[in-house]
């Protein structure tokens, strides 16, 4: 059993029909719920939601508040490597662009690393472009050696590998996984992925799975917003996740919710994520899984931002730069376009302002290292 | 009235145990701390960061005795671990040994609660097991060597109140140790109801962290864990189940 079967039978679901059947009334029962389901799930995804979003943000801070607290855990990505072998419409890395790649060599990551340091980060997510050649499991194995003198928690975001890989990068110090299935819509899923191993649906698809396998603390999912249906695109997700909590309770498993950004190329996509969207989309997770982390990332401009923090987010990205060693150098190519540019200084005072506490670190890997 | 309850060698006058986690900011820790009249406080050392300014053991004052707990640990090795480090740390040598393995109720595992139990206590640690309330596994810690046991009320953070209050009846009269209610406590009048059914202390975090006013909570708090003592040693009267005349037997003389 994998989720894969979840997604054959969720796939034969009239949507058309589906999301115009539910009422205020639908969306009010599941506000009242203990435990909500699939139907529940779907109510609050539908077009009668739009007009409750109030009533959902309520109940969803409420809920954040009693499980999370007021507090708002901080980390940071670091790009090591910009090589990739895909060619992914909405991604500046597609191996069709031609720029100058890059990789990190251990001296120039301890540059990059010490002055993430230096602004506060304990917890890191590493991403790598898709590369079995360029940046291998031997070198992110590498990097994360070196890393783990620098940061209390390091997560990553490379291509999918096998439970046997996660494993060893367990034994590195990794303590997370962070694997978008960006789209769950199979069709648009391979449209969108033109070349590479990626087009393998199922190997990305139960990526997350093996990494839960494997044991890692904590695996984040998420779809890429705006490449399918939003509606259609939010419940695959939090039904992934919903699967995963449940085989695998020691695991803690977390959203996100990232909106397509401005990159190097063309493509635009045809589903308009609107910002009430957006919130729709977050606040039904959190309501759907009160405990799961959510995370917002720099993708969403500054003024949004700030607003969600009160909307059942529980873990934000700062001081964000999406390019190779982009902490220390200049030149690199961005993946995508940020929106949030504060530094952490600056989102540390939001939060602050917001009546909440930034907390850098919430975990320690030397803890887990063998006694 | 002296009341003193020794723990792990320290006699304390508060039986309210309180948390760090879930403030906004952490200056509201030492407030908290004064406006509760606390004296024991428990801290996630996942949450300690010696290298950090904002680090949460430079909020918590100094008379306070430290409860580092070992909250994110999955298994009794892990849980081991942190607790050494703690100590190595300086943070004392109590430990709330918490275990937890499932994320999504966030239910104590007892079985390596119990080993780690085992493991520190013959280290030396203060230990202070946090469990869901069963009266074997409570004996089984007892046995390891724990100083207290720490049985839930209701799920961590969940403000239900006294759920299992059934099973912390039993523990309270079968287990020969201090019986710290932790988790699950949201009101004033759950905290109260433990202390007179007789448990030692109470614990909790969510309450007064994320009440509208925690300073004014903490209080609310301290005023109920006294009352429900006082209670408890005042001898509550047997409860009936039908109104009874004052004097039934000899009413008729009036
Ligand atoms: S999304 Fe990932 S796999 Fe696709 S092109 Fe970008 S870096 Fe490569």
């Amino acid at each position: 059993m994998s989720f894969y079967e979840t997604v054959l039978r969720l796939e034969q679901l009239p949507y058309e029909t589906l999301w115009k059947q539910f009422t205020a009334e639908d969306v009010n029962r599941a506000l009242r719920k203990e435990r909500l389901d699939e139907h529940d799930l779907q109510a609050l995804l539908s077009p009668a939601a739009a007009s409750c979003l109030e009533e959902m943000a309520q109940r969803a801070q409420q809920l954040t508040r009693k499980h999370f607290g007021h507090v708002m855990q901080l980390f940071t990505p670091m790009y090591l490597a910009d090589f990739c072998v895909n060619h992914c419409t909405y991604c500046s890395f597609s191996s069709i662009y031609d720029f100058p790649r890059k990789k990190l060599g251990p001296e120039e990551l301890r540059q990059e690393a010490s002055v993430i340091a230096a602004s506060g980060f304990r917890h890191l997510l590493v991403l790598t472009g898709e590369s079995r050649k360029e940046s291998p499991t031997a070198y992110v194995k590498d990097c994360v050696k070196i890393l783990r003198e620098y940061f209390s928690s390091v997560s990553i975001e490379v291509n999918p590998l096998s439970i046997e890989e996660y494993r060893e990068l367990m034994e590195a110090g990794v303590d997370g996984l962070t694997l978008y299935q960006e789209v769950y819509h199979q069709e648009t899923y391979r449209k969108l992925h033109i070349k590479g191993p990626k087009r393998v649906y199922r190997n990305r698809l139960d990526a997350p799975e093996r990494g839960c396998q494997a044991g890692f603390r904590a695996v984040n999912i998420g779809a890429l917003l705006g490449m399918y249906d939003w509606r259609q695109e939010a419940f695959f997700t939090a039904m992934h996740a919903r699967y995963l909590q449940d085989k695998y309770p020691e695991c803690e498993i977390g959203l996100s919710a990232p909106r397509f950004r401005p990159y190097l190329g063309e493509f635009n996509p045809d589903s308009d994520v609107t910002d009430r969207a957006l919130v729709q989309i977050i606040l039904a997770y959190r309501l759907f899984l009160p405990r799961a982390g959510i995370t917002l990332s720099t993708r969403e401009p500054a003024s949004l931002r700030d607003r969600l923090v009160h909307l059942g987010i529980t873990k934000m990205s700062a001081g964000v730069s999406t390019e190779v060693g982009g902490h220390t150098q200049t030149g690199g190519t961005p993946q995508f376009e940020i929106s949030d540019s504060r530094n952490v200084q600056e989102i540390i005072d939001m939060l602050i302002a917001n009546n909440l506490q930034p907390v850098f670190k919430d975990w320690d890997i030397l803890t887990v290292a063998p006694v | 009235m002296s009341d003193p309850f020794v723990l792990g060698g320290i006699p304390l006058t508060s039986r309210l145990f309180i948390g760090t986690g879930k403030y906004s900011r952490n200056t509201l820790i030492p407030e908290v701390v004064a406006s509760s009249g606390s004296q024991v406080i428990t801290v996630a050392l996942r949450r300690v960061d010696p290298q950090s300014q904002e680090n949460i053991m430079n909020y918590i004052p100094s008379q306070m005795t430290l409860l580092p707990n070992t909250s994110g640990a999955r298994t009794a090795e892990e849980a081991v671990r942190i607790a050494r480090l703690a100590r190595a740390a300086g943070l004392g040598n109590w430990v709330k040994i918490e275990v937890i393995s499932d994320q999504k109720y966030l239910l104590p595992d007892n079985s390596e609660t119990i080993r780690a139990t085992e493991i520190l206590a013959a280290e030396g640690f203060v230990v202070l097991p946090y469990m869901s309330p069963d009266l074997s596994a409570a004996l089984r810690m007892k046995a390891a060597g724990a100083a207290a046991i720490m049985p839930l009320g209701a799920p961590i953070g969940s403000n239900r109140g006294l759920q299992t209050k059934e099973l912390l009846r039993i523990l309270i009269s079968e287990v020969d140790l201090p019986i710290i209610v932790d988790a699950g406590i949201g009101r004033p009048s759950e905290a109260a109801e433990a202390m007179e059914m007789g448990a030692s202390a109470v614990l909790l975090n969510t309450a007064i962290a994320t009440a509208r006013d925690p300073l004014l909570m903490a209080e609310a708090f301290r005023e109920a864990v006294s009352s429900g003592r006082k209670a408890y040693l005042a001898g509550l009267g047997p409860v009936e189940e039908a109104a009874v005349h004052s004097s039934p037997l000899t009413g008729f003389l009036n």
